[in-house]
């Protein structure tokens, strides 16, 4: 197994091993060297407007986070864990309900101490749902 | 003069009140958020749960369950003003909730846990938008571990 292949399975393990992720049923579809790509199923449990039935924003968020963070541990200079420092996220307009949520997250630039990474979030459609901008821990970043 | 209304009378209305407006939100029931009441101002429980945790090994709290906590804590309390004037004139039925426009997390030090409490502040609130500023602790009310703003779409209510 070469490097790359062993970072995408430590984020793989670094995610199923997250109560909160595995509460909100996320799945890792693709992480490779600084990039991550997540979803979940839609979930009555998960809505944030009875009337319209569409997820509440705190799902995007979760998700959003979650993704950003496998992107930081996928990249080839960080060695450990990570955590959030900031989020920013814009939300453009409601997931379709009944749809799956995805997110796609790039770790862009890594220091010594911050990763800094950018993401974004779509339903079953192309068009945006949210976007994204955050700035996580580093631990243990080579060089 | 008018009598004054009966205190349990308010405190009935205001109580339930409050719970129509929370208790519509499927999220913050699956979340375990809870919303206590003191006059019109309102403090939002995050009670601690496995199902929260972001990092086993600390553990600490996940970054996203807090930054939807923290949500959660502010769109309520911009609901609450909104439709306190309605609320207290009597009226009832559904409500519309504020929509996020964007929402900015500091996350100040690892949730730890247990329980956490988040009071929210709305620094501006116009005919179209909102900003409101929330701030999340634990142990100590002084020692914030999280902190955010965001911009809310008022909803458009008849008047």
């Amino acid at each position: 197994m070469n490097d790359t292949d062993k970072k995408a399975m430590i984020a793989r393990q670094f995610i199923a091993a997250i109560p909160h992720s595995r509460a909100l049923d996320m799945r890792v579809d693709t992480v490779h060297s600084g990039r991550a790509e997540l979803s979940l199923p839609y979930n009555e449990r998960f809505v944030g407007d009875p009337e319209s039935g569409v997820l509440h924003g705190g799902v995007v968020t979760a998700l959003l986070d979650t993704a950003m963070g496998t992107a930081v541990v996928s990249h080839p200079q960080s060695m450990g864990g990570t955590a959030t420092i900031d989020l920013r996220i814009d939300y453009m307009r409601s997931a379709t309900k009944g749809q799956r949520l995805r997110a796609e997250a790039e770790c862009y630039r890594v220091t010594r101490s911050v990763a800094f990474v950018r993401a974004t979030a779509y339903d079953e459609s192309d068009e945006p749902v949210a976007a994204a901008a955050g700035a996580f821990t580093v631990e243990g970043a080579k060089g | 003069m008018k009598k004054p209304e009966p205190v349990q009378v308010i405190k009935k209305r205001r109580d339930e009140a409050l719970a129509d407006l929370v208790g519509g939100i499927p999220y913050i029931g699956f979340l375990g958020v809870t919303f206590e009441r003191r006059g019109d101002e309102l403090t939002a429980t995050l009670p601690y749960g496995e199902h929260l945790v972001g990092n086993p090994i600390l553990p600490a709290l996940h970054g996203g369950a807090v930054g939807a906590f923290l949500e959660i804590a502010a769109q309520i309390e911009l609901g609450w003003q909104i439709y306190w004037p309605q609320f207290e004139a009597g009226a009832t039925g559904p409500k519309l909730i504020p929509k996020t426009i964007d929402f900015t997390v500091d996350y100040l030090r690892s949730g730890l846990p247990r329980d956490a409490y988040a009071r929210a502040v709305v620094n501006r609130s116009g005919r179209r938008f909102a900003s409101v500023h929330v701030e999340a602790w634990q142990d100590n009310r002084t020692k914030l571990f999280a902190q955010a703003t965001g911009h809310f779409l008022m909803p458009q209510i008849e008047a």
